[in-house]
């Protein structure tokens, strides 16, 4: 790729690292949780499904801000992060990791909710009259019928991951390797009124976003393009 | 009711919104038992119940000496440990199976207590050469089909079949009817058939438990529970009785076969029989025509048989009443006004000639 310095490549490198673990690391958990979410039979699935759904509508500066307290030296989970001698997490990769994976976390679970809603109980029902116990059954029937959700879930992860700002800004700090993503990187030049390294940054997310979605769009099956 | 160690004893009480269930069923451990009985009878609630699909539902289940479920100390078998085979109303073969993974599917989770002859099976039912299709594939006769043979190759020691006709057409209805009325003959494990279609039920059905708005109405074997005439209201039209015999002369001018049953003889129009065949056939009760003297000789009647009156049932509509008629041991039902009953004087016991347009049952 042209146009960019080295900087803008650690940051473009820093960002696919972090894009890609949050994605990885919501898949192990967001599968369970929307499993849960969509067949489960409790009436706690209502408030844990809205409390999922948050980050969609929060400004991205509010869950920073409250992450920055929660996870700092005075804040419970820093404390107890300090006790165990892991330090605190804001302005680390690890913590970029946390507060991204809390702000991407409804773009995992809701299409891999609606996916497994999708499929109904009649296949599992089938499933267990031939004899498939309830582990069985969610390997040989709901993952892959659920299919196309895990892809929606994977690239709208990761795409989402890539493009945070706010979150970013509050939790993150701006060091170069460490916590220094594109946006901020874009951020940066616009401040420092380069313009045309921002124009280069900009285009290549703007690219990169539009043929993730384009490939989303092609690979899922016809039939399960409903929402 | 006595609790037997073969057969599935079946009772459950269930109550939602202004459903109510409450049935005591016994399924004979040999032959098909049809649960028949129209819509909203709970006939595919029971279904659901016997897999253990539906846990919600109270009551206790159990199939040859193994508690399935007993809401009394809260044991319950999941579906996937009873072993029976479940075909839906509606094709629910996986779709992101082909043909022979689903087919593979149960098969590779049987106990794998006796071999199935997969090949039989396939070539019986018509679906040895669609193994590689997608289902999507499908006519909804084949889908059926392979759903049948699904369920089979799962090695079941219950076959639960939930009106699997309903949703095809009448071509693919009746070539599946013969495969099922094939397989009834070879089959060893019990099987439940669901249905609200008389000529099914007749067709293919040993035992019959008949089922109204969650009760059951009555219950025993075929002939016998359909020849008491208790069938809903709602079913009248569909009452007959079922009779089973050999043919025992044709006429081949005529096109006509002679089948010879317990209380007489009866001549049918002939399809494919031959002398020496076993055959069912079922005389509706619209189809018998009583008088109390023999028929005249310019009647176009082909048979007529000497029975006497046993008893009387109401009908659906006020003006008719069925009468229940013993031919030489064997039951009949003829549907007659009322207004004939009175001018015929008749009684228990009154001896009357029917004329009875019989039809052959099977193909």
């Amino acid at each position: 790729m042209a146009g960019l310095s080295a900087e803008d490549w650690t940051a473009f490198a820093l960002t696919m690292r972090l894009a890609a673990t949050v994605t990885v690391l919501l898949l192990l958990l967001g599968t369970p949780l929307a499993w849960w979410l969509a067949r489960g039979r409790t009436a706690w699935r209502r408030p844990v499904s809205a409390l999922v759904t948050l980050p969609l509508v929060l400004p991205p500066t509010v869950l920073g801000f409250y992450l920055l307290l929660l996870l700092g030296p005075h804040g419970a989970v820093g404390r107890l992060t300090t006790a165990l001698g892991l330090g605190t997490l804001p302005f680390t990769f690890a913590g970029l990791v946390v507060a991204s994976m809390l702000y991407s976390l409804p773009f995992v679970v809701q299409p891999l909710q609606n996916a497994f809603e999708a499929i109904g109980q009649r296949p599992f029902d089938v499933a267990a009259s031939l004899g498939a116990g309830p582990l069985d059954r969610f390997f040989s029937v709901a993952l892959p019928l659920a299919w196309p959700g895990f892809l929606t879930a994977v690239v709208l992860g990761f795409a989402h991951t890539i493009g945070e700002f706010g979150v970013v800004l509050m939790i993150g700090g701006n060091i170069p390797g460490q916590t220094r993503v594109l946006s901020m990187r874009i951020y940066d030049h616009v401040e420092a009124g380069e313009y045309l390294q921002a124009h280069a940054l900009s285009l290549y997310l703007l690219a990169f976003s539009f043929a993730a979605l384009l490939a989303m769009h092609l690979l899922r099956p016809r039939s399960a393009d409903r929402p | 009711m006595i609790e037997v160690s073969s057969g599935l004893q079946v009772q459950l009480q269930y109550q939602r919104g202004d459903f109510a269930l409450d049935v005591d069923i016994y399924v004979p451990s040999r032959g098909i038992t049809a649960l028949f009985g129209p819509s909203g009878a709970g006939k595919t609630t029971c279904l659901r119940a016997i897999a253990g699909l539906d846990p919600d539902i109270e009551g206790r289940i159990t199939f040859a000496g193994d508690i399935w479920q007993d809401s009394s100390t809260r044991r319950i078998v999941p579906t996937h440990r009873r072993r029976i085979g479940y075909v839906f109303q509606e094709a629910s073969l996986f779709p992101h199976l082909s043909v022979s993974g689903n087919l593979g599917y149960g098969q590779r989770r049987a106990a794998g207590n006796k071999p199935v002859d997969r090949e039989a099976l396939l070539k019986q039912f018509g679906v040895d050469h669609l193994l590689a299709r997608k289902v999507d594939r499908l006519s909804g006769g084949e889908r059926q089909r392979v759903a049948i043979v699904r369920a089979l190759l799962s090695d079941p020691v219950l076959l639960l079949l939930d009106e699997p006709l309903s949703a095809l057409d009448a071509p693919a209805r009746s070539e599946l009817l013969g495969c099922l009325e094939q397989l009834h003959a070879e089959l060893g494990i019990p099987t439940i058939y669901v249905s609200h279609a008389i000529d099914e039920v007749a067709r293919l059905a040993d035992h019959l438990v008949v089922m109204e708005a969650g009760r059951v109405l009555s219950q025993g074997s075929l002939q016998a529970t359909l020849a008491s005439g208790e069938l809903p209201l709602a079913m009248s039209d569909q009452l007959g009785v079922v009779i089973e015999g050999q043919v025992i002369a044709q006429d081949p001018v005529d096109h006509l076969i002679e089948l010879a049953f317990e209380g007489g003889r009866l001549w049918l129009p002939q399809r494919a029989e031959r002398v020496g065949d076993r055959l069912r056939c079922r005389i509706g009760a619209r189809d018998v025509v009583l008088g109390t003297s023999p028929p005249a000789a310019g009647s176009s009647a082909l048979n007529v048989v000497q029975a006497v009156v046993v008893g009387i049932i109401d009908a659906a509509h006020p003006s008719q009443c069925i009468v229940r008629l013993d031919v030489h041991g064997t039951a009949l039902l003829a549907s007659i006004t009322r207004r004939s009953w009175r001018s015929l004087a008749l009684a228990p016991g009154s001896r009357v000639w029917a004329q009875v347009k019989a039809t052959a049952l099977g193909s």
